[in-house]
């Protein structure tokens, strides 16, 4: 069997065989440069490796590990916020507070090792877990969350910031894995666990008095008090009351207001606002 | 380069292949919903090509995305019923607070139910008539436990169709949606049983919230639906 046979019988699998290859130059000229050196024997082995030119770089499967290495990053700095957070003494009243933070840390350590696992067994790398400042410093540890480890306040409000920033991030990515079977399935399962700590840290903050907020986000208030300006970007957007060209306040003659109506739909973030608004907890 | 490491990519090679091979399968499914969905009016007995019986009895959610969107909204037809029935006859002992935010639930399922059938237009099926007498809506236990169980439902659900969703505009509108269950089911958890937002009942090993498969869903859905359900076009 020569290359054309070999060309030919994938073809019947792939008809876009000869445009993958014929549209990967620098495979096909290394292929071309390595073919006076070789021997027979390897044949097999460099066409292997120009297929694997051809089909390993298809911008689906490097679409697919950008968003997975993007959502690892948001996880490391989630679990390692929790993480601390529990370490730091008195910070999180021991009972049902420290469950749910201990309970919300598991979760986030699962989502990391998860993601690694799965960029690992899709070809990919691990991004490397960034050094984080959680105070939103850029590594000076002072930051407009200075206290975020001595004060339970700024801690459960910087909880909340990442919790619905991360929902908004996973929904922006869900386009970039439309189609891509169990990937999109694990990308939303993690998605809604994202929501569902979101619910209970505003529920925690709602119980403490730390701020007037409900389990979901009221048109676009951060909820946050003196830091709202600080942590707007993270909610720019969320006031939206038309989905899909429909207009959602007071649909099919119903009673829906326009808190309702930005209630009822959460939005999504693109990977540049979201980079943009974790940007000042990452040490460069 | 040594023999092993060139190896490598060999295996990978075959991985890829197989790989692209299961994409192209999963397409070729796509477009033949796509290609009915095109030809729906004309190609409505054409079900009968496939070897499984055909059943063409009850509510038809139609095919491709339509069927996923019609999926969609039975289940908030389904939600939205039940808390404007909540709210109208509240359960014994409902706190000021817990009235106000399941008052905000209900309209955020209205605007749900109402924002597919809008969105549907003529595709839309229709109003299904809910039974729920097997609900104390005087009992905050048995009410507040029927409420988690939609929710859970309907976050399973939508995370468990995603995959099936053809058209991105789609795919997002069902993530802008299942968010906001997830709140509602972590609140209805929480109401229950503090802490219980996101436990081992509905999170695996790994940490991911649970999927069901569309027909697993109605056929759990249904024991509060009167209106004959037809799963036959939505994914097993």
């Amino acid at each position: 069997m020569n290359i054309f046979e070999i060309i030919s019988s994938i073809e019947e699998h792939d008809p876009e065989i000869a445009a993958r290859l014929d549209s990967r130059r620098g495979a096909m000229r290394s292929f071309a440069h390595m073919t006076k050196k070789i021997t027979m024997a390897s044949m097999p082995l460099v066409l292997a490796s120009m297929f694997q030119k051809a089909y390993g770089q298809t911008t689906t499967t490097s679409a697919v590990l950008d968003v997975l290495n993007f959502a690892l990053t948001l996880e490391y700095l989630e679990y390692r916020f929790y993480q601390k957070g529990v370490d730091a003494p008195n910070l999180i009243p021991v009972g049902a507070a420290l469950n749910a933070i201990t309970s919300i840390r598991n979760n986030e350590q699962a989502h990391v090792n998860f993601l690694k696992t799965t960029i690992t067994s899709l070809g990919g790398t691990p991004v490397a877990e960034p050094n984080f400042d959680h105070t939103g410093g850029k590594g000076s540890g002072m930051g407009p969350f200075k206290d975020v480890f001595t004060n339970y306040g700024t801690f459960l409000a910087v909880a909340q910031v990442f919790e619905d920033t991360g929902v908004r991030a996973y929904k922006g990515q869900a386009g970039n894995l439309l189609g891509q079977g169990n990937i999109l399935e694990a990308a939303l399962n993690i998605h809604s666990v994202e929501a569902r700590h979101a619910s209970h840290i505003r529920q925690m903050r709602k119980f403490n008095n730390f701020g007037d907020v409900k389990p979901w986000i009221t048109g676009k208030d951060p909820g946050v008090g003196a830091a709202n300006s600080v942590v707007q970007p993270s909610y720019n957007g969320e006031d939206n009351t038309t989905q899909a060209g429909v207009a959602i306040v007071g649909i099919g003659g119903k009673a829906i207001s326009a808190s309702a109506a930005s209630e009822s739909f959460d939005e999504p973030l693109s990977r540049t606002e979201v980079l943009a608004i974790v940007d000042p907890f990452i040490v460069k | 380069m040594n023999v092993l490491e060139k190896n490598q990519p060999f295996l990978n090679e075959d991985l890829v292949i197989a790989q692209k091979n299961l994409h192209r399968r999963s397409f070729m499914r796509y477009t033949g919903y796509g290609g009915a969905a095109l030809a729906a009016g004309l190609l409505l007995n054409t079900t009968a090509c496939k070897k499984e019986t055909v059943n063409d009895e009850g509510v038809n959610f139609g095919t491709g995305d339509y069927a996923i969107l019609n999926f969609a909204y039975a289940l908030e037809q389904l939600e939205a019923a039940f808390y404007i029935k909540l709210i109208d006859s509240p359960y014994n002992g409902m706190s000021a607070a817990e009235k106000s935010l399941l008052t905000d639930v209900r309209d955020h399922e209205i605007a749900h139910r109402e924002f597919f059938k809008a969105a549907l237009g003529a595709k839309a099926i229709q109003d299904l008539q809910v039974n729920f007498t097997s609900i104390d809506f005087t009992s905050r236990d048995s009410v507040l436990n029927t409420a988690k169980s939609f929710e859970d439902l309907g976050v399973s659900a939508y995370n468990g169709a995603g995959r099936y969703i053809a058209d991105a505009n789609y795919l997002l509108i069902a993530g802008k949606i299942v968010s906001v269950e997830a709140r509602h089911a972590a609140y209805i958890r929480d109401l229950l049983s503090n802490g219980s937002f996101a436990d081992s009942s509905v999170l695996n090993a790994n940490g991911l919230d649970t999927s069901r498969k569309p027909r697993e869903v109605i056929a759990i859905a249904s024991a509060y639906v009167t209106t004959p359900l037809n799963a036959t076009t939505l994914p097993a």
